[in-house]
């Protein structure tokens, strides 16, 4: 099972499975756009944060 | 009884094999999502394990210190996560233990940049002593370009107040990257560019490569001196033998991981992290 969520800057729709975990990243297929989800019940979509100077290994 | 947490910001692929590494062996397990939790409203009692993963560096150093505060063990150590982090402290550590290395300068102006310029030679490469996956690394050829991006990076804030300058190896189109798990080598990829970055996060791709007792022996020795439980160690071939370029303290590991080795690195880090707890 999935759920269908609108992305936050085109409204193409994202599907979200069943097993989806918060931080988990998305690409919309309609503009691109690198979303993360930021909670589950009922599933949320924000635009994910720009790289940080510290991130990595 | 001990619990087993990993502690995570952003769901890279890493993260999600060693959730179901940690899941299909049935341990007592929980996935803790830090982003809008705080101290001291976070799990982990003495005695416990902890995979430290958030993707900020800042971040998860900040969560170790505050987990070992509780006897928590973490992995790695907030010691070994703040030497790793720094190119700089890496360095040093790896020059005190007589680890061949490029040659390095550090400055602390864009004027004693160019004095080091003139020792180490062009090319040469400048590096933000924190930072990963490439960024804003720069291969400098001439006093000119030093010049330029010198005072760009005067203008970048105090991280970029120290010029970490490593003389530029010239490689044969690749790197190799070891991942060393309790002091043993897991896996040995090279990681193949036309480029001079070789990241496989900036577009790289890996290949398999033999683990000689040669490099062996030099891996132990970066184990010895920079500690640790799992550790990256990034080498350059020369034709006078390796140099340890730097030393990864919380390795992403999905090129190195699997198919193209035959090694489950997420399980292996899943069981000895495990076997670190107080059971
Ligand atoms: N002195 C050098 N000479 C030649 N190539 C270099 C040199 N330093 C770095 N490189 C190239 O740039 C890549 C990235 O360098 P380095 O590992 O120091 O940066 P990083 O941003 O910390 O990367 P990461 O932490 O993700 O491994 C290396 O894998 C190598 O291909």
């Amino acid at each position: 099972m999935s759920t269908k969520v609108q992305c936050v800057i085109c409204e193409g729709d994202i599907l979200i499975s069943d097993g989806a975990m918060e931080g988990e990243l998305f690409l919309c297929p309609d503009c691109g756009t690198e979303l993360e989800l930021i909670s589950l019940n009922p599933p949320v979509l924000a635009e994910a944060p720009e790289v940080q100077e510290d991130w990595g290994e | 009884m001990a619990h087993f947490y990993i502690f995570y910001t952003r769901l890279r692929t890493e993260e999600k094999l060693l959730f179901q590494a940690a899941e299909g062996k049935g341990l007592p397990f929980s996935a803790v999502n830090v982003t809008d939790a705080f101290w001291p409203d976070l799990p982990g009692e003495k005695g416990d394990v902890a995979l430290c993963r958030c993707v900020s560096q800042t971040q998860n150093s900040a969560l170790a210190i505050l987990l070992e505060s509780r006897g928590v063990v973490t992995v790695n150590s907030s010691d070994v996560m703040a030497l790793c982090a720094d190119k700089v402290t890496t360095a040093a550590k790896l020059t005190s233990a007589g680890i061949p290395q490029p040659e390095y300068a550090v400055a602390f102006s864009p004027e004693g940049a160019l004095e080091a310029a003139k020792r180490l030679g062009y090319p040469l490469v400048l590096k933000p002593p924190t930072g990963s996956w490439g960024r804003l690394l720069a291969k400098v050829n001439d006093t000119d370009a030093l010049e330029a991006i010198a005072e760009h990076k005067a203008h970048m804030g105090a991280a970029h107040s120290v010029f970490f300058m490593q003389q530029f190896i010239e490689k044969q189109g690749f790197d190799l990257r070891a991942t060393l798990l309790g002091g043993k080598a897991l896996t040995v990829i090279k990681r193949c560019s036309a480029h001079w970055i070789t990241n496989t996060a900036r577009g790289a791709y890996p290949e398999r490569y033999p683990l000689s007792p040669e490099l062996e022996k030099l891996l132990g020795q970066v184990q010895n001196a920079i500690g640790g439980a799992v550790l990256a160690v990034d080498l350059f071939e020369t034709p006078d033998g390796w140099l340890v370029n730097e030393v990864n303290g919380q390795p992403e590991f999905r090129s190195s991981d699997g198919e193209l080795t035959g090694v489950d690195i997420a399980g292996s880090l899943v069981e000895y992290t495990w076997s670190l707890a107080k059971q």
